[in-house]
């Protein structure tokens, strides 16, 4: 935010940076010849949905968006937090394909106005015996991070392995600095 | 290509562009008037200034104090921690300290002099009688002020209120002491008086108007980043419902933090204009029309 915005108390919404997510293909090939950490080939989106209208609109047109060219199937559903997941399932898993399906959704939803209720995007990973990872791609940062919650307890992040992947991904896409910023989310739809 | 359903609120940016002008014109006044009284000057200035200047450093430390809350880890509150970390995430910003004020008055504030160094406090009132989505509204009005660094803009223009107040002292002091030698020293520290008064109560009119626009400008970041305006309408039409009916012990405690809290802990009728005056926030049905032309931008396409 620039000095003006702050002095008249303005607030630019912060626009998301989308090219970034076509870079995971090359990251999960990276992943998992080094960690054995596999593509589901599933991906997420997550928005907070605004009330109104004129949103359902745009609802309607992502659905009919993926289902008008035989795309995979998506599913809906909402959080704890009252934020909406679009799902997208590749079968058989094609990361590539996953991706592309969540660029696509985040788009409508930014040329229909709603840029800033973007959230994140997830795309999801199985580690060899069956542990969840997921690249969580922060668009207003334009920048990644891992989680890796641990299956047999109650909201614990594997730290160690988050950080070794933050260390092995690093040059091939931008990972945030900042840790403060790698917010957990547990239980979220297309983990 | 990428555009955003809510346009600029013009108005509001002119009418708080307007009110920071009358602040800096306010400072030319005084200081002119500082220069008549020649002796002194450079002395008030300069405590006046180290003494906001403590104020503002560590405004989030004394904030906490001041309402006895406790800063929590993202252990101790799950859930409050990870609505913050959204709206954090959403904003694209440093994620703020947060805190919880053990007491039955449903308010939050945020402090802190720049937003690395930010504090947002929430009071177990506030999380008792808030659902989750009026939650993260008020969260998100609190986060807004962060963002627009409201603690460092109040301040600074607090500046000359204060400075003023110092000279009214200083004048009445003069005009004691050396008043009767001289006949001439007299008139000019009367005069220095007066101006002083007029300029304190102006300019405090002024830093009250500029609050009152800080508030809705953090109403409308609030609507604009969560896309959730009538839920931030509900927790204040709740909030200043309840505020209205607390005992009067608890009001007198929150006054120390009440211009930078989310609704004014003074209970009092809305009748006259010359209140509004006086007051830190806006009236609550200003604010809830703001946030209903909010609603109808990303409602209609």
């Amino acid at each position: 935010m620039g000095f003006l915005d702050a002095v008249l108390g303005r607030r630019k919404p912060a626009r998301p940076d989308l090219d970034s997510l076509f870079a995971v293909p090359t990251a999960a090939i990276t992943l998992q010849a080094a960690m054995d950490l596999v593509p589901t080939g599933r991906a997420s989106v997550a928005f907070r949905s605004p009330e109104g209208r004129a949103f359902a609109d745009v609802e309607a047109e992502v659905r009919a968006l993926l289902d008008a060219d035989g795309g995979p199937p998506v599913q809906v559903s909402q959080d704890g937090f009252g934020f909406d997941w679009v799902v997208i399932e590749t079968d058989p898993a094609d990361v590539g394909a996953a991706v592309i399906d969540a660029h696509a959704v985040n788009t409508s939803l930014v040329e229909g106005g709603f840029g800033p209720q973007l959230l994140c995007s997830t795309v999801s990973f199985r580690g060899p015996d069956g542990e969840p990872m997921a690249l969580v791609y922060l668009y207003k940062a334009g920048t990644f991070y891992p989680f890796v919650p641990v299956a047999s307890k109650d909201q614990e992040r594997n730290n160690v392995q988050e950080l070794q992947i933050r260390d092995l991904l690093d040059g091939e896409l931008p990972m945030e600095k900042n840790v403060s910023r790698w917010f957990a989310v547990w239980d979220a739809p297309g983990l | 290509m990428a555009r955003t359903r809510y346009g600029t609120d013009r108005g509001l940016t002119v009418r708080m562009f307007g009110t920071l002008f009358g602040l800096g014109l306010m400072y030319v006044i005084l200081a002119a008037a500082l220069y008549a009284l020649g002796v002194n000057a450079i002395f008030v200035l300069g405590f006046s200034a180290a003494l906001l200047f403590g104020q503002w450093w560590y405004s989030d430390t004394l904030s906490m104090k001041a309402m006895r809350a406790v800063e929590v880890t993202p252990e101790q509150a799950p859930q409050l921690h990870a609505v913050v970390d959204r709206l954090c995430a959403m904003a694209d910003m440093p994620k703020p300290r947060v805190g919880i004020a053990d007491t039955d008055a449903p308010n939050a504030f945020a402090t802190g002099r720049s937003p690395d160094r930010s504090v947002v406090v929430v009071t177990t009132g506030l999380l008792r009688r808030l659902n989750r989505d009026e939650l993260e509204g008020v969260l998100a009005h609190e986060l807004s002020h962060v963002a627009h660094r409201d603690v460092t803009v109040m301040t600074v223009a607090s500046f000359t209120a204060i400075l003023a107040g110092f000279m009214v002292r200083s004048a009445m002091w003069g005009s004691m002491m050396r008043g009767r030698r001289d006949q001439n020293t007299a008139v000019i520290f009367l005069a220095v008086m007066v101006v002083s008064v007029v300029v304190y109560l102006i300019s405090y009119l002024l830093i009250n108007a500029l609050s009152r626009y800080r508030e809705l400008g953090a109403d409308r970041g609030a609507a604009l980043l969560t896309g959730q305006p009538t839920a931030l309408a509900s927790a204040l039409t709740k909030i200043t419902g309840d505020m209205a009916s607390i005992p009067t012990k608890d009001i007198r405690q929150m006054e120390a933090v009440s211009a930078f809290s989310f609704a004014p802990a003074v209970a009092g009728k809305r009748e006259f204009t010359l209140e509004q005056w006086f007051s830190t926030h806006p009236p609550l049905e200003k604010r809830l029309a703001q946030l209903a032309k909010i609603a109808g931008e990303i409602g209609g396409r």
